[in-house]
């Protein structure tokens, strides 16, 4: 029997592609989750906005501690450039162009977002910001 | 027969110096305190600060950390519980008067483990070693703060606090 390499190829490649809608990657299911929870506490919500997203990272609160006013105060003003926390560590770029491993774990997603939004906001953060914010790093 | 001398008392000065540091390492030197090196408690405890050596305090102390992570020195650091009984589980027996009683030396000197201190930098031994940095270098932007072990303690994720 022969066997064409070519076609040994394309079949191994089918089968570990994935198939339909039903298989996005664990962002785009996250960011659908969090665009239902949008949606449903606010029914005019529209889809998130990277635009938005920016705005959050940067701007400056005052509900959370006075050391960490914004989620820039650790991670910096630039996404693509590595952060350092108030103990000196270095925190990895949040822009996905420059730590491509980063949101594909999304208890991980969630932890964060609890701690930093906590730290930060001195609340948690609507399914809206985190969508907003996660948009952000996603074109970044 | 022609014994080259030299090079054979070079070789031995070699191999008895890394004896004794090696010695000095094993025996709690007092300047190794080996690294985490269990996964989840390297990523758990060491995404916001480095990740503290076990034998740097009494296992009563990790205990008392543990429980309450929801206030972690003005942090709130809670994660699942059953993370944190892995990480606990892990830290009390690599703790200074566990498993890593043979690296924390004089660490536990004048530490009553049932007062628990959570403070590595507040045993004895660590002032003592740190009483020569003046307040400017704690205050300096690249230290900020003593848990900052790595601002000047370059190799301390290797476990080695040299000076």
């Amino acid at each position: 029997m022969h066997h064409n390499p070519a076609a040994i190829l394309l079949a191994a490649t089918l089968a570990v592609l994935p198939t339909g809608p039903a298989s996005a990657g664990p962002r785009e299911d996250q960011l659908a989750q969090y665009a239902s929870a949008a949606k449903a506490a606010n029914p005019a919500f529209a889809g998130f906005s990277a635009e938005r997203g920016k705005t959050l990272h940067t701007q400056a609160f005052t509900g959370g501690k006075p050391d960490t006013p914004a989620c820039a105060a650790c991670h910096g003003k630039d996404p693509r450039a590595a952060g350092r926390t108030p103990t000196g560590k270095s925190i990895d770029p949040v822009a996905v162009s420059a730590a491509p491993t980063r949101y594909t774990d999304p208890a991980k997603v969630e932890k964060w977002f609890k701690r930093n939004c906590n730290e930060v906001l001195g609340r948690e953060c609507s399914p809206q910001e985190k969508g907003d914010w996660l948009s952000f790093m996603l074109t970044q | 027969m022609n014994i080259p001398y030299r090079p054979l008392a070079l070789g031995l000065l070699v191999i008895s110096f890394s004896a004794l540091v090696l010695g000095r390492a094993q025996a709690g030197g007092g300047h190794y305190y080996p690294p985490v090196t269990d996964t989840l408690v390297k990523e758990e405890c060491g995404s916001c600060h480095l990740a503290f050596a076990p034998s740097m305090l009494p296992a009563s102390s990790w205990k008392r950390l543990m429980a309450n992570l929801k206030n972690h020195f003005g942090d709130d650091a809670s994660i699942d519980p059953q993370a944190a009984a892995r990480i606990t589980d892990y830290l009390v027996a690599n703790a200074a008067d566990g498993a890593g009683k043979r690296y924390s030396g004089k660490l536990l000197q004048g530490v009553s483990a049932a007062n628990a201190p959570l403070r590595i930098t507040e045993l004895p031994k660590w002032v003592r070693e740190h009483r020569e940095v003046p307040g400017w270098e704690w205050k300096h932007k690249d230290v900020r703060t003593k848990a900052n072990c790595l601002a000047c303690h370059g190799d301390a994720e290797a476990g080695f606090y040299d000076e």
